[in-house]
């Protein structure tokens, strides 16, 4: 039997962004019905696995000027300055009600709220909680949330389409999962929270839940993505695993390490060596240069061989087991755990991963999409405030400033429409035959899932990665149009209805192949290097022709279509990038 | 051919089966695998229907708590040789209702989560624009340790209370109970008090000590129920020798 | 909320689902759960301590009441004290006791928190003072009994 279930306002991903936005909707009118649809018990979603901390001005010699200013060059000039300014001013407020919440945020002697350096930033305004700031954060949201009666949770339920009427956007169709049952649930507004794609990579700090889901929702619903080129190579992961060795073991005063024990970021332009932390300069600076300095560090022969590739060390050792075990105590247990070693006595061995996604669904600073009803914030989205590529530790932050921003935006909305109709139920009747037909029913289909994704992923790898040319994208292209292809053979040995993963992992990689077209046709199109896109064919930045956002839409044929929207400039003019000064 | 090892995972779906029963699969023995990847090994190459719950696969989000040969463990975070030669016998969280293969249901565990209310309570809000309680790192570390529990619920299979009685709260719960008890920013003690002195709170435990064992983060739950048990019986003789409002 | 079936808008069903919340599978828990695991076997011994802590409370006061009762009652219950079987009992009794007494007093750091200075006093710190009330105690007791 198909449900129709309906809300005012429908929340679609359950992590730090999603559950801001919900207590947000929840404040602005507690009239409203609420519901947080997630495929994951909010409390897995990936925000847990954010280490560093969340930007806001607090000290008393920092400004919001400079926060923004940090921001914008850090972004390569590509963030929207508007969007940046209403970004650094609403920080501060919102790390702070996260406080009052109960985050256990780390603290002066005094029981003033303390602040660490981080890279790219020009002064201490990362708030943290040692460092698993992002799981005190979600656990903090997740168990404020659940004293609010008018939110309705949608625990592990997948959402496969949006409902639209008349290009408004009212609902969802998702599977929920313990039974497998479709059901439609309608809204009045939607707010996308499903977080990044880091999983069309192999190589990724990556959860394995951030497959573009929310992404690809939006896009097959006809809505713009931006700036999906910029992918955000973290400098410091762990070999074969991925996992992250936060930038604050940089911040406390880690060295990065070639093989001959040199650190070498000196000779990438990001200034000279000192013994102790300076703040946007070494390994402080921001993380596209660390990133792509490891690149050139390899191609001089420079890097040391490791069995997952070539790495660098990250040395921590004259930091002393008492900083290490006070600021840094989850860094030691993951290289204890994961790499067998000890952070106070030994080497780190790291290299670059992807992190994140500075593009996503297209937002104003509301979160609203161009879409009527449709909303979104966090990693799915693109506001742009990160530009051509993230500071750390300004994405928490964005998850709540935009988090409650959008639900603001979504509550009064919702507040002045009307409830959608059930004739919706057609269309999620429609999709249940497509679920079935495509997976379920059908009769053979040859290809494996996990041959696909692996195919896509090492396509990305190859033709995507911290350097891009013509010839590596436009070979990525054709591979991916093939892919697509082939993905429609795709056969299930998982038929049945109760928790069949292997469908949502089908329907995972159906994302993760229109998010990773949209990444390739974006980075064909611009070609410049500005920030995370590198182009060894275009090495420059050029100014007169992207100073703009790529926009990218889907085609009435499927395809992906590139259109370009000029930067929001307010204050500060571009200007060339300089660290180490 | 790279050297093997025998992977026993427990199979049930309950659109066919009656009971759970048991599946042999041969997966690489590889240095630096975790159980978790040998379960994804078998997902991707051999049968694509075996399901169990997993995502950050670095020890934070909770979500790949089972058994591994009888113990509770995260899979993300146990090494496949340290059961080498094998067999690993890999089965669903004890305690919980198996849905499918390795998944169980939860969502009893959220219930009793809410009922503790996990969240600061507080007479009289400070506005924002006064800005933050101040609280000192000495009291910080009075509550930190129970704000590291992460939910993956290792510490309701390993508690035979649980097992015998469902009602039970149970480790997790009350440990994020005690979480909140001890911030200095909350006031919610004596209303959380209600709640958990009933039978089904506190007083279920009969301190096996098994939680604080298992527990991947070191929460120490047992120590949790213990403090809160002394502090209710504190409360309760004061309420006795000072009737008339001695509650603190 | 508003919860319409398909039904209603006239089309048919096209699968069967199991219902949600579906039961799922209950392990039943065996009777002997407790003898899988040393940490589960101590706990129930542990439990069953108490009734061994119940009989010397017994014991005890039928003591007292044969010492109230006069000298030949008194000679009776010695002389039930002399029983192989009772003896064999009490010696059961004090090594329950004993294990009750340790598992008690360790679980005292466990119930206190007590900070100083900043810092949580160790466990030690705390479990420490009882075993050395318990040991004034026993000589306290052995040097009543032993002087006569």
């Amino acid at each position: 039997m198909l449900d129709i279930s309906s809300h005012d306002v429908l929340i679609v991903g359950g992590g730090g962004a999603g559950l801001r936005a919900a207590i947000a909707v929840a404040e602005t009118n507690p009239n409203l019905n609420i519901a947080v649809l997630s495929k994951v018990y909010p409390m897995r979603s990936h925000t847990v696995s954010a280490e560093g901390g969340a930007a806001g001005v607090i000290g008393p010699d920092d400004t919001l000027d400079e926060h923004a200013y940090d921001t914008i060059s850090g972004g390569d000039w590509l963030p929207d300055q508007d969007a940046v300014e209403f970004f650094v001013k609403e920080a501060p407020e919102e790390l702070l009600r996260m406080e009052h919440w109960g985050c256990p945020w780390n603290r002066e002697p005094n029981g003033r709220v303390a602040v660490r350096p981080f890279g790219g930033m020009k002064k201490e305004r990362t708030w943290f909680a040692a460092d698993k700031t992002g799981f005190h954060m979600l656990h903090t949201l997740f168990q404020t949330s659940l004293k609010y009666n008018a939110v309705t949770r949608y625990d592990e339920f997948y959402a496969t389409k949006l409902l639209a009427d008349d290009g408004q956007v009212q609902g969802v169709v998702a599977i929920e999962l313990a039974s497998g049952k479709i059901q439609a649930i309608s809204a009045k507004a939607v707010i996308l929270t499903t977080g990044g794609c880091g999983r069309v990579f192999p190589f990724t700090t990556n959860a394995a839940i951030k497959t573009g889901d929310g992404m690809s929702l939006a896009y097959r619903a006809g809505a713009p993505l931006k700036d999906m080129e910029f992918v955000q190579y973290h400098p410091t992961g762990l070999p074969f695993t991925g996992i992250l060795i936060t930038e604050a073991a940089r911040a406390e005063g880690g060295y990065m390490l070639n093989k001959d024990g040199y650190r070498y970021l000196q000779d990438y332009n990001l200034g000279k060596p000192q013994p102790q932390p300076v703040l946007r300069s070494m390994e402080l600076g921001p993380r596209d240069r660390l990133s792509q300095a490891f690149v050139k560090e390899f191609e001089k022969g420079r890097t040391l061989k490791g069995p997952y590739g070539d790495v660098v060390h990250l040395d921590l050792r004259h930091l002393g087991e008492k900083k290490i075990t006070t600021k840094l105590p989850f860094v030691r247990e993951l290289c204890l755990k994961y790499e067998n070693l000890d952070p106070v006595k030994e080497l780190i061995p790291v290299r670059p991963v992807v992190h994140y996604m500075m593009g996503g669904v297209h937002t104003d600073t509301n979160g609203a999409t161009p879409l009527k009803g449709l909303y979104a914030a966090g990693e799915v989205a693109c506001v742009s405030i990160n530009g051509a590529n993230r500071l750390g530790s300004n994405s928490l932050t964005e998850c709540l400033v935009f988090g409650a921003q959008c639900g603001r935006a979504a509550a009064d909305f919702a507040s002045t429409q009307r409830a959608p109709g059930r004739h919706l139920l057609a269309q999620a009747v429609d999709e249940e035959t497509r679920l079935q037909d495509q997976f379920l029913r059908k009769a053979g289909g040859r290809e494996r899932i996990s041959e696909i994704r692996e195919e896509m992923q090492r396509t990305m790898e190859q033709s995507a990665g911290i350097y891009r040319s013509r010839d590596s994208l436009e070979q990525a292209a054709g591979k991916l149009s093939e892919l697509q292809e082939r993905f429609r053979d795709i056969g299930l040995d998982d038929r049945g209805h109760a928790f069949n993963t292997e469908l949502v992992a089908a329907l995972e990689l159906g994302s993760m192949v229109d998010v990773a077209e949209s990444i390739i046709q974006c980075a064909l199109h611009r070609t410049e290097s500005r920030g995370a896109h590198q182009r060894t064919d275009f090495p420059a930045r050029d100014d007169q022709k992207f100073l703009a956002h790529s926009v990218v839409t889907r085609t009435a044929e499927g395809t992906p279509a590139v259109n370009y929207l000029p930067v929001k400039i307010t204050r500060w003019p571009p200007a060339e990038r300089v660290y180490g000064k | 051919m790279a050297e093997q090892i025998a992977l026993e995972v427990t199979r049930f779906s309950p659109e066919r089966d009656k009971v759970p029963s048991i599946q042999a699969f041969d997966v690489p023995l590889r240095k630096e695998w975790v159980v978790l990847d040998a379960l994804n090994y078998v997902k991707d190459r051999v049968d694509g229907s075996l399901s169990f719950r997993w995502s950050c696969r670095m020890g934070v989000c909770g979500s790949c708590g089972m058994m591994v040969n009888g113990e509770p463990k995260l899979t993300c975070a146990t090494f496949l040789t340290d059961y080498a030669p094998g067999p690993v016998r890999v089965e669903p969280l004890k305690n919980f209702p198996v849905m499918r293969d390795l998944i169980v249901e939860i969502t009893d565990f959220l219930g009793k989560l809410s009922k503790v209310k996990p969240w600061i309570i507080r007479a009289k809000k400070k506005p924002l624009s006064e800005g933050e309680y101040l609280q000192t790192p000495d009291e910080l570390d009075t509550y930190r340790q129970f704000s590291m529990c992460i939910n993956c619920l290792l510490c309701y299979a390993a508690c035979p209370v649980y097992g015998l009685d469902p009602l039970f709260a149970g480790p997790a719960a009350l440990a994020l109970a005690q979480r909140y008890n001890m911030d200095s920013r909350d006031e919610g003690k004596s209303e959380r008090l209600d709640i958990l002195s009933q039978h089904d709170g506190i007083w279920g435990c009969t301190f096996v000590g098994e939680c604080t064992e298992v527990c991947p983060k070191h929460v120490d739950p047992a120590g949790a129920i213990q403090q809160y048990k002394l502090t209710a019986t504190q409360e309760w003789i004061r309420s006795l020798l000072m009737p008339w409002g001695g509650k603190s | 909320m508003d919860q319409i079936s398909i039904n209603a808008v006239g089309r048919k069903e096209l699968t069967t689902y199991t219902e949600y919340p579906p039961k799922g599978y209950r392990v039943r828990i065996s009777t002997y759960w407790w003898l899988g695991r040393w940490a589960y076997l101590k706990f129930i011994l542990r439990e069953l301590s108490s009734v061994l802590v119940a009989w010397f409370v017994i014991e005890t006061l039928l003591q007292v009441n044969a010492l109230i009762a006069g000298p030949g009652a008194y000679q009776d219950f010695q002389g039930f004290l002399r029983n192989p079987v009772v003896i064999a009992l009490n010696i059961i009794s004090f090594f329950f006791i004993l294990f009750h007494a340790i598992t008690w007093f360790n679980l005292a750091p466990k119930a206190m928190a007590i900070r100083l200075g900043g810092k949580r006093v160790p466990a030690i710190l705390i479990a420490l003072p009882n075993y050395a009330a318990w040991l004034l105690a026993s000589v306290i007791v052995g040097w009543l009994v032993l002087r006569g």
